[in-house]
Order: structure tokens, then sequence, then C-alpha cells
């Protein structure tokens, strides 16, 4: 009994490490001072996904959406231990919002066809939206469990999931195909393997091959080493929105409802400072001054 | 009421009472609606929950849908989406409020991607405005406000085409209005079915427990940093916050070192709060955690370091050693309230 997982994951700038320099003069975010890690939740989402398949068997499929520069992730889940990963990447699929990302990915999966499970983080560090796995699953007609942590047991029909709620636990049976978003407590993601790592060190998209040429001349054109990556298969597969049934009008920037009116640095300056000295009296008289103002 | 300009908030409730969250929302919407000279409308799911249609009246709409069957009795995605879904499709609201809960984070993005709707997830205020693009207008769209990039920036969302314009709200940063008991309104009945396929889940065993604190609706908080040290020396955390009457509160630095549970936890990830005084102990101040207590009426601040950008929003600047300052504190407000 094996089962087909696919994990959908995304590379996001480490806005949990933001330094002041990630930010410019202008308000803007200075994405080049940010680096692009692995979104950490999707990480314990492609453990989940490896551990039902140690335990029952099966592939995993690695998603990704985002810029060529994506496929890290995808080498990176290769190292870890995936089975096949996928680059989803195009133009027209620039400046999507949760909702226009949620059919491509949809359409993508809807091409892999074959799955009895979705992992996905439960939130992107860039966004902390939490939306995009709901709707994949909305748009799939999958039923979904949001918070998952645990995976109890695992049959052709059903699924026995722990969810950790901030504030409880449950635990739920769910048809199986369904989609899970998995929790940071879920899981200790396994590092990547050396052995893995050096066995998919050539790994590349199409888009990397010059690149790649430059490094190790000796492959010759691009068309040989195309021929050498695949039949290796190490060649990570690019897909763009020609190579979907898709809807182009739904992509994009032009497929996404929320617009961004404006965006407003912030600058948080209290109007007056009073500086208070360590010593008793001078807190002692902050202290009643919140008194007299009715803040204490 | 097709192509409406109404309003709309999930009510969310749990053992038949209403998530407070729910209500915020609802003095909100009124504002809204008044603006748009339309209604508040509020759709409540459940099971023998008829005796809630009243409570969400006086706390301010105009109509409450009621989808009352056994199958809705405790919030699973499937059959609640369902109720929802029709009746977003059937009516067509401008506007669907949700509160930012496991329960609305869960369920918003299955209404917004099965009616095609923008959606903006932990917005900390809505406002009704206009919008030009390409020379084309577009008047009251509902601003979608929220801190984005780990609370670099406050973003403003709108969306100028497709319809609801979906938000979820944080708990805690909308204003609760009194109820008004003489308010009247509308209930209609609805009478939900639901297929197999919406009953693919089961839930077999929830067990629910309520917060250690209650941040959101503290007046005085006392958070402590890493700065603190130690899980033992956030005992002077607890300690002036009792003496004063407050809550605890953490940095996420300070949860993750182990120093006291994430119910405590401050900012982006964590709870919004905006108390009336708000003392940080040792916490440098990160935008994350700023974006959590910026609000807060009067801000003290003491740190070690003079230039953490802690001091930079305080009202009150302690530059020194908490395991001194905070003893001296309570020794003051004991003094003062004698």
């Amino acid at each position: 009994m094996t089962y087909n997982c696919v994990v959908l994951v995304k590379q996001v700038p480490d806005t949990a490490n933001i330094t002041g320099k990630a930010m410019k003069d202008t308000g803007t975010v200075n994405r080049a001072a940010l680096p692009a890690i692995f979104n950490p939740e999707d990480l314990n989402a492609l453990e989940m996904a490896l551990q039902v398949k140690d335990r029952y068997g099966g592939r995993v499929t690695v998603l990704s959406m985002g810029p060529p520069r994506a496929a890290d992730v995808l080498r990176d889940s290769l190292y870890r231990g995936a089975d096949e990963v996928i680059l989803l990447t195009d133009r027209k699929f620039a400046g999507s919002d949760t909702l226009a990302t949620s059919y491509a990915l949809r359409c993508a999966v809807e091409r892999i066809g074959n799955f009895d499970l979705i992992f996905c983080g439960r939130q992107a560090i860039d966004g902390d939206t939490a939306q995009v796995g709901p709707q994949v699953a909305e748009k799939l007609g999958l039923p979904q469990i949001t918070y998952a942590e645990t995976v109890l047991s695992l049959t052709r029909e059903e699924i026995v999931v722990e969810r950790a709620l901030p504030l409880g636990r449950e635990t739920v049976s769910c048809v199986v195909p369904c989609l899970l978003t998995v929790v940071g407590s879920a899981n200790q993601p396994r590092p990547p393997s050396v052995r893995r790592a050096i066995a998919h060190k050539l790994a590349a998209t199409p888009l990397e091959y010059g690149t790649l040429l430059e490094q190790w001349p000796e492959f010759g054109t691009e068309e040989e080493l195309d021929e050498y990556l695949s039949e290796r298969g190490l060649k990570i597969a690019l897909w763009s929105a020609a190579d979907l049934d898709v809807d182009e009008d739904r992509l994009g920037l032009g497929g996404s409802p929320t617009k961004v009116l404006k965006v407003d640095y912030v600058v948080l300056k209290s109007a007056d400072v009073k500086t208070v000295l360590e010593n008793q009296e001078s807190i002692s008289d902050m202290m009643q001054e919140l008194v007299a103002e009715y803040i204490l | 009421m097709k192509n409406s300009r109404d309003v709309w908030v999930f009510v969310e409730q749990d053992v038949g009472g209403i998530a407070p969250v729910s209500l915020e929302l609802l003095s909100k919407a009124q504002d809204l609606a008044r603006k748009l000279g339309s209604r508040v409308g509020a759709i409540l799911c459940g099971h023998e929950v008829v005796f809630l249609a009243e409570p969400v009246i006086h706390h301010g709409a105009d109509v409450v849908f009621l989808a009352d069957h056994p199958e809705l009795l405790t919030y699973r995605t499937l059959p609640y989406a369902r109720v929802v879904i029709n009746l977003v499709q059937e009516r067509k609201p401008y506007i669907v409020l949700l509160g930012a809960t496991p329960v609305g984070r869960d369920l918003a993005p299955r209404i917004a991607s099965a009616t095609n709707a923008g959606l903006t997830a932990d917005c900390t205020a809505l406002e009704i405005g206009d919008f030009e693009r390409r020379g084309e207008k577009y008047t009251d769209l509902l601003y979608q406000i929220r801190p984005a990039f780990g609370g670099n920036v406050i973003a403003t969302i709108v969306n100028p085409d497709m319809h609801p314009q979906m938000a979820t709200v944080r708990e805690g940063v909308m204003r609760m209005k009194e109820p008004d008991t003489q308010r009247q309104g509308q209930v209609v009945e609805l009478k939900p079915q639901f297929e197999a396929s919406d009953l693919a889940l089961r839930v077999l065993k929830r067990e629910m427990r309520l917060p250690a604190c209650d941040l959101k609706h503290a007046d005085v908080i006392v958070a402590g940093g890493m700065g603190v040290g130690s899980k033992e020396n956030f005992k002077l955390i607890r300690d002036l916050a009792e003496v004063l009457g407050g809550e605890v509160g953490a940095s996420r630095a300070a949860v993750d070192a182990g120093f006291i549970s994430a119910d405590h936890q401050i900012g982006q990830t964590g709870v919004t709060t905006r108390p009336r005084l708000y003392i940080a102990v040792g916490i440098s101040g990160a935008v994350q955690h700023r974006a959590g207590m910026d609000q807060s009426s009067k801000i003290i601040a003491i740190n070690i370091d003079p230039k953490a950008p802690i001091f930079d929003i305080a009202h009150y600047k302690i530059v020194g050693d908490l395991n001194v300052v905070v003893p001296r504190m309570i020794r003051a407000y004991r003094d003062s309230a004698k």
C-alpha cells in the first residue's frame, strides 16, 4: 500500500531575521538584503510527506511556483529525500496573489494527476496569510486538514490526523485524498543528506544550463547537458503556463483580485520621550505620574 | 439584495458562546455599512444556536442568516463552507469579514477560492475609500489594512473588480461597542443540506483549553523579552504584573527560549494588544514585536542597551538593569498606593 504525496513549497525572503538594512530609506523592502530561504513550515510539510513514504512507501513530488532561483528549494528537497521536483515558473505568474497562486497550483497538481495526499506548510513567513493551502483544496474539491501535526494512521480510505490549534488539540479522520497544512511543531525536518546532495549536485532546470556549462564546460552543448541530466533524473522539470491547461486571465496580476493601493513605511516615534533614571526617586516620580494620569 | 452593498460578518460561536472578535467585527461592520448606506448581515452557523441571534442583532446585525443543523454543531471546514459559499453566491454581499482565528483562517480562503473573491489576511484596520487605476475610478471600496513584511510596512489592499471584498481581522484590534438591547433585526432561517462529500471529515476527539492569559483585553501588560535571561527570572515580570493588576506578555524570543508559554506571545505572530500601559522589560523591540503593541496608550521601556529600538516608541525610557528597575517599580507603586 503506497501513497503518492505532493508537497507544495515556497521560497521566501527571510523576514524573520530582518535587519535595519532590509528596508531602504524610501520605505521599500530591499529584497537583496534578505536571504531567500525554504519557507520553514514547508520543510515540516516535506518531512511529513517523507515520513509517510518511509512508513508506507510511495513517492514524494515537490512542486514550487516562483522565479527561476526558486530551483534552490527544489534541489534542497531532492537532498532531503524528494523523488521528483517541479518548478512552476513563468512571467505570466508574476504578481499573483493567493487566489491566482492557488489557481496555478491547482492546474499543476492536476497535471501531476495521480496523488493521494497534498502537503503544504501552514503559512509562509513573507505573508503569513495561511490562505494558499485551503484555496488549493477548494479548487481541487478536496477536504482540508489545517494545523496538522501528526499523522496517526493512514489507509486507502482514511487518514487520521492530530491537529495542533493555538488553544487545543483535535483528532480528525478524513477521507483520502485530502490536503494537509502542517504546523512547525509537527516534526524536526531531516537535514539534507550528504549522499543525496552529492548525487543531486548537478540537478538543474533548463534555465540554469548556461551557468552550469560555464562551471563544467566538459558537458559541451546545452543539448548534450540536457541529455546527460535527463538520463540520470537530474533535470528539474520546468513548467510554464503553456504546459498547463489554464485560463490565462486567471493568472498573475490580472487574475489577482487584491491590489496594493499603497505601502507605508512604519515610522514609529513617540512624540515625547521622557528619560527616567534608574534610581528609586525617578522611578517613583514616573509611577506617581502614571497614577495621577489614571494610566495606572 | 442582488449586488448589494451589504457588509457581512461570519459569527463564530463555540459551545453557545460568540467569539469576541465576531462582536468586534459587528461593531466595525455597522460603521462601514453606515458609510455605504447599506445593511449589516451576520452568518450564524451551529446547532441549537437560535438564541444567539438576539445578541448578534444587539451588537449590530440588521439581518441574521441562521443555519441550524446537527452537522454544524462544532466547526468543520466543509459543512460550514457549504453554507457560507451558497449564501454568498446567492445574495452577493459587498464585503465579508471573518475573525483571523483558527476557524476564520480555515474557512475564509475556501470561500474566497470558491467565489473568486480577493481576501486579505490579518487586517488591523478597515476603512472605506476610493481607488483609481489607469484613469478608472472606483468609489467606496474596502481598504484592507495590514502590517506586511514582518511589520516593516503597512499595506493597504483593495479589491476593485471582484466581489465580495473579503478580509480576516485580528482579534482585539476593533473596538467592540456596547450592545443596544433595543435594536431590531430580521432572522432568515436557512435550510442547509449536505452531501456525503461535505461530511468527509469527522472530529474524533477535541480538547480545547482556555488561554493562560487575556492579553487582548488587558489594560496593563508587563512583557518580558530575552533580556529577562531565564524562566526563573520571569518571576520578576509576573510580580510586577500582579502588583499592577495586569497581564504577562512576552516577545517571541522569550517564548522561543522557553521562558514562558506561547499564549503570552505578543507581536506579528502572536497577539495584537492595545493596553493603556505597556511595560516592555528586556525587549529589544524588533518590528515584529512592535507590530503587536505599538498602539498602546503609554509605553515604558526598560533595557540595558540604550540603542534598543524599543526606545523609539517608548514614552518612558529607562536605560538600566531590569533586575534593579523592576523591584523599584514594585516598591514605588506599593508606596503610592498607600
